[in-house]
């Protein structure tokens, strides 16, 4: 099988990891090869979480640069940031309600404009799905499962060789079980936002 | 249960390569494990300390790396199966006790875990462990996947039983973090009690004994080559001449280049997993059917310098490279495109890279630098360390954990930090070679591992140093891992003492010792200030519990606070304390009740006194 190269990136606390987790378990429920990494040095205190999910024949866990096909980004200046790792040919699927770093909140900082940051991804990628997945995340009940509200739009793509069933069924039995109803909900609302 | 015991061999499992190396370890029976925490290790430990509260698996946070290493040879030698695992930086602490382990062996299998660092995402520096094993004469074993780091501990216990050993397992952090599938094995019953068989002229190391332990450690190293010959974790794929020789993550990479280069007819690869000692004939037999040979590893050219050195003494002349300018740095990670690169440029095969957008009109995006937490207590004490100390030129030797990240504005609070314990030695010395006043700071956790013998130093050799004991009883910056000071009861944890800093700091002799509440700005500049004047060793304990800690002890009852209408936007709140919680909308400072903890420290600093608790939340 063909590698398939998914980064997601996000603010530490955003559930990247649970994100990742989720996919790696529906890839293994699936049989199909999958290797992941993460990178989340002191995230608890304030930093980026990056995860890189290798779908396929492939032995390497993470993505150099310009090689990702598809980036999702929780933040929308966090997509822009990881913009390195895509190409032409790179699919991005942002949240675009922002989390303004401390810097930026205190003023010492400039927030990139969010119009222009759509329009720089769309100008150097195959195509943008950009939504308020925030506002998602609190129509399913819990703003928390914003990180499932973006895997159902990713999901929605059928760029990853995992049906969305799966990824429901993984959601199902390997999230908390308190949550696994706003998740779902929140999986079905992304995968609708995608559509549009 | 704990995931890691479920028993079902042949069921798969999606682990991280931390938690794959703890069942590795289960699956080898370990009976004992010792370490003190460190990224990337730490999620090793944390699965066996979890572990051991349902078996018989004994688990211990120790002191520090060099006595877990101890408390892991006496049990070793006793002849239980052990384990102890540390950062990269964590084996120098150990090293004492390493290098003369050597010389004295183990009875039952004592395994090592060196993770280390490479680009220091969480590091001080970026030191390859693998000369460890050279400088020792320990055996070395580096895995390059997820499931393959479980496999070899109990391949590493079967070694060290056989050459009657240590073995160090050896770990990149894209080890230790990455994720994969991996086959559980059958989980072995650990066999926890043992008995010391006493035998001086093996394990007294005086002059006369070590001089043949010696002998009988070179000989050791002579076995262990034989083995590291037919090892399987020393493999030859692919055919052709053009020859790679790899190890770690790096297969991974180059297995991937060959395929993508669709170079797999022209290439042969040997794969290095048991790289101290090298494998010499193997390597012979390898480089003999080559032509020219990249040497494919991450760090220093440990591997390199090997097979140069094979090479010379077999009068073999083929070229052999790997670190170079147009070839591989000794610098950071590696990463799957720079490994194809460098194998398309040297073996001369037409290969572009991929097509990274033109990012130059991408404005900068605002960094996210980790920053102390809303309601840290840390910030509370730097705070108050400034305020006592204004008008003075003061040198701030630091230390590693949290409170490192002080040196960044507006604290600015760290001028020198080097290794674990260094802010009480070096205090001493800057005290003694400046005519500058000399504050440093230590956390709980670093001053159990390490500060201790540089404070009696400082007290013996009659230093002027003011030490800050920043003591939020955990250790924070790995994830709250207990320390000799924490108290286990609140984890519902019995059978642990407990050791108080301060009556400890009075009997090393320390003439000024002053225990302060952080949060108490006023109490806490006076008693800084005391102890800054105070001529000789002055010792303050800033106690206060980690907030994230307490919360997660569901301890944290503060009220949120707010900024009223008296502010006049002096900023002092943001342009001094630089808390998280704090943001600006439009031109007003606000505290977002969701962040603030109520730690009240900002509303001391207020000129106006417009920072007052929210009557509930909103």
């Amino acid at each position: 099988m063909k590698p398939m190269r998914l980064i997601i990136v996000a603010v530490g606390g955003q559930g990247n990891l649970l994100a990742s987790k989720v996919l790696g378990e529906a890839a293994l429920m699936a049989d199909i090869p999958v290797r992941m990494s993460e990178i989340h040095g002191m995230a608890q205190r304030g930093g980026v979480v990056e995860s890189a999910l290798v779908f396929g024949d492939a032995q390497s866990t993470i993505i150099s640069d310009g090689e990702a096909d598809v980036l999702v980004g929780f933040e929308p200046s966090e997509t822009l940031r990881a913009l390195n790792k895509c190409s032409a040919r790179t699919t991005v699927i942002t949240n675009m309600a922002p989390l303004p770093p401390f810097t930026v909140a205190i003023g010492k900082g400039i927030y990139p404009d969010l119009e222009n940051i759509t329009a720089l991804i769309e100008a150097k990628t195959h195509r943008l799905i950009a939504f308020d997945a925030a506002e998602q995340a609190r129509a399913a009940g819990n703003i928390m499962s914003l990180n499932i509200v973006l895997l159902g739009a990713l999901c929605r793509t059928e760029l990853l060789p995992l049906k969305a069933d799966t990824v429901r069924e993984a959601i199902r039995t390997r999230t908390k079980q308190a949550f696994v109803e706003a998740n779902l909900k929140a999986f079905d609302l992304g995968f609708q936002a995608a559509a549009d | 249960m704990h995931k890691l015991l479920t028993d079902q061999p042949g069921q798969r499992m999606l682990m991280l390569g931390n938690e794959a190396i703890a069942r590795g370890a289960l699956e080898a029976g370990v009976a004992f494990a010792a370490t003190y925490p460190g990224t990337p290790s730490s999620e090793i430990s944390l699965n066996l300390f979890q572990v051991a509260r349902e078996t018989e698996l004994y688990f211990e946070y120790s002191t520090n790396e060099k006595v877990a290493l101890e408390v892991a040879a006496a049990a070793a030698n006793s002849g239980v199966r052990a384990m102890c695992m540390m950062k990269h930086v964590g084996v120098n602490v150990a090293a004492d006790a390493l290098m003369t382990l050597a010389y004295v062996g183990t009875r039952a299998g004592l395994v090592i875990v060196s993770a280390d660092d490479p680009f220091m995402f969480s590091s001080q520096n970026e030191q390859d462990n693998r000369y460890y094993g050279k400088l020792s004469g320990l055996p070395v074993l580096e895995p390059s996947s997820v499931a393959e780091a479980k496999e070899m501990v109990p391949y590493a216990f079967d070694l060290s039983e056989q050459l009657n050993e240590p073995v160090i397992l050896r770990t990149t952090t894209r080890i230790n973090h990455s994720t994969a599938v991996v086959d559980l094995g059958a989980l072995k019953q650990p066999q926890p009690r043992g008995h010391f068989d006493k035998d001086p002229f093996n394990f007294v190391t005086v002059p006369a004994v070590s001089r043949q332990l010696h002998v009988r450690l070179l000989e050791n190293i002579a076995r262990a080559e034989a083995l590291s010959t037919t090892s399987p974790y020393n493999f030859e794929t692919g055919e052709g001449g053009w020859g790679i020789i790899c190890n770690g993550v790096s297969y991974a990479y180059t297995v991937d280049a060959i395929r993508d280069l669709e170079i797999e007819d022209r290439t042969r690869v040997l794969r290095i997993g048991f790289s101290h000692p090298m494998p010499r004939n193997q390597l012979k037999a390898f480089l003999t059917a080559c032509e020219k040979v990249l040497v494919v590893e991450e760090g220093e050219p440990y591997m390199e310098e090997a097979v140069k050195a094979i090479a010379q003494e077999e009068g073999l002349t083929l070229p052999i490279r790997g670190k170079a300018d147009e070839l591989f740095s000794r610098l950071y990670e590696f990463d799957p495109a720079m490994v194809r690169q460098v194998i398309a440029h040297f073996f001369g095969i037409q290969h572009d890279l991929p097509a990274v957008p033109d990012l130059s009109d991408v404005p900068e995006v605002p960094p996210r630098p980790p920053t102390l937490c809303a309601g840290c207590s840390h910030r509370a004490t730097f705070y108050a360390v400034k305020k006592a100390t204004e008008g003075l030129d003061v040198i701030h030797p630091s230390d590693i954990g949290c409170y490192t990240l002080g040196f960044l504005p507006p604290l600015s609070m760290g001028d020198f930090v080097i290794c674990m314990g260094a802010s009480t030695g070096s205090a001493g010395g800057f005290a003694q070679a400046t005519d500058q006043k000399v504050v440093s700071f230590i956390g709980d956790s670093t001053f159990f591992h390490s500060g201790i013998p540089g404070l009696i130093n400082a007290v013996f050799n009659r230093h002027n140093i003011t030490l800050i004991i920043l003591d939020n009883r955990t250790t924070a910056m790995t994830g709250h891992q207990p320390n000799p000071g924490v108290d286990m009861n609140e984890l519902n944890l019995d059978g642990y003492g407990q050791i108080d800093i301060e009556p400890l700091v009075k009997a090393l002799g320390v003439a000024h010792v002053t225990t302060i509440k952080p949060y108490n700005l006023k109490k806490s500049i006076a008693a800084i200030r005391e102890a800054v004047q105070f001529e000789g060793v002055s010792v303050v304990i800033a106690k206060e519990k980690c907030t994230l800690y307490a919360k997660a002890l569901k301890q944290l009852h503060g009220k949120a606070f707010q900024i009223t209408t008296r502010c006049r936007n002096h900023r002092d709140c943001i342009n001094d304390l630089g808390c998280p919680a704090f943001f600006l909308e439009g031109d007003q400072v606000h505290i977002d009740p969701d962040i603030c903890t109520g730690c009240a420290v900002c509303a001391q600093v207020c000129p106006e006194h417009a920072i007052t608790p929210l009557k509930a939340k909103p």
